[in-house]
């Protein structure tokens, strides 16, 4: 298909609400990456550290060692529940439309990923900052390697949509301008995919799987 | 026959079909188009997996345009 000159844009318009933000790019994700990596482990490590110290000192204190040890182990996965919770599935649902929405959905997608979006609910579309998962109301990217997953927060501002109607939309975007996408999007936690995967719905687990593999 | 879809509430509305060869169906749907635009609708070109483009002129040799509304971070 041939479309007139000048009539298509490369950008998303929606980047106009968004002005402040720099381009979210490869290298903008990686580094982004190294920032969660490195204020994990800053507010993780002293936590850690001080509950063996309060046992090696006074083991009297075990019992408020073990409690701070669990706080060390409960803040990334705290974090890590609000970034699975990014494709969760949201109580808003038009189910009387859902059927057509879904027809509509397929015609975008090939055989495979029709298929697992209808068993996860999710849309597995490879990209060039790696490989995407969309959801109603968010994404995950996994990352070249699979040892990172970005959860992105993103959605379509209307009540009315069916639940496959708002991926769609997604996944348009996506299609239109990644990095524009990535850029829109809220970026809700950054970190290992093992830990965004205990979080999600059982259902979805698959999906983050074959990502994973492709993203290998 | 190339259609005019607006993704909303029913699942998706088929606002406006053409060929390349009917000059009124397609300027029917050009104004159809830039009435949806007018309205916040955004037009998209499917073009196969993994690609698609944004248009703001309604394209003759297009097979499907859908409108869209914008997205926004949560």
């Amino acid at each position: 298909m041939v479309l007139t000159p000048g009539a298509s844009a490369p950008a998303l318009p929606e980047l106009g609400s968004v002005p402040w933000r720099e381009r979210t790019d490869a290298r903008w994700l990686a580094r982004y990456g190294r920032w969660w990596r490195v204020s994990t482990a800053l507010y993780t490590a002293p936590l850690a550290v001080g509950s063996v110290a309060m046992v090696a000192f006074e083991p009297i204190t075990l019992p408020v060692a073990l409690a701070t040890a669990a706080h060390a182990w409960m803040i990334p996965e705290l974090y890590a529940f609000r970034g699975a919770s990014v494709v969760r599935p949201k109580s808003l649902r038009n189910e009387a439309a859902e059927p057509v929405a879904q027809g509509l959905l397929g015609d975008l997608l090939e055989h495979d990923a029709r298929e697992l979006q209808r068993e996860t609910g999710l849309v597995l579309e490879p990209g060039e900052l790696g490989t995407w998962l969309v959801g109603e109301s968010g994404a995950l990217l996994i990352a070249p390697g699979a040892r990172r997953v970005h959860c992105f927060c993103v959605r379509v501002p209307d009540p009315e949509l069916p639940p496959s109607d708002r991926i769609a939309h997604l996944l348009l975007a996506l299609r239109t301008d990644e990095e524009g996408f990535a850029t829109v999007a809220n970026h809700a936690f950054c970190g290992a995919p093992w830990r965004v995967r205990r979080r999600l719905p059982k259902p979805m687990r698959p999906a983050l799987d074959a990502a994973r593999r492709q993203a290998r | 026959m190339a259609r005019l879809i607006r993704m909303d509430g029913t699942g998706h509305s088929t606002l406006a079909e053409w060929t390349t060869q009917d000059d009124a169906a397609f300027e029917a749907a050009v104004q159809e188009f830039r009435g949806q635009l007018e309205l916040g609708y955004i037009g998209t070109v499917p073009e196969g997996p993994g690609n698609a483009s944004q248009v703001r002129e309604l394209p003759r040799e297009a097979d499907l345009v859908i409108l869209r509304r914008p997205i926004a971070g949560g």
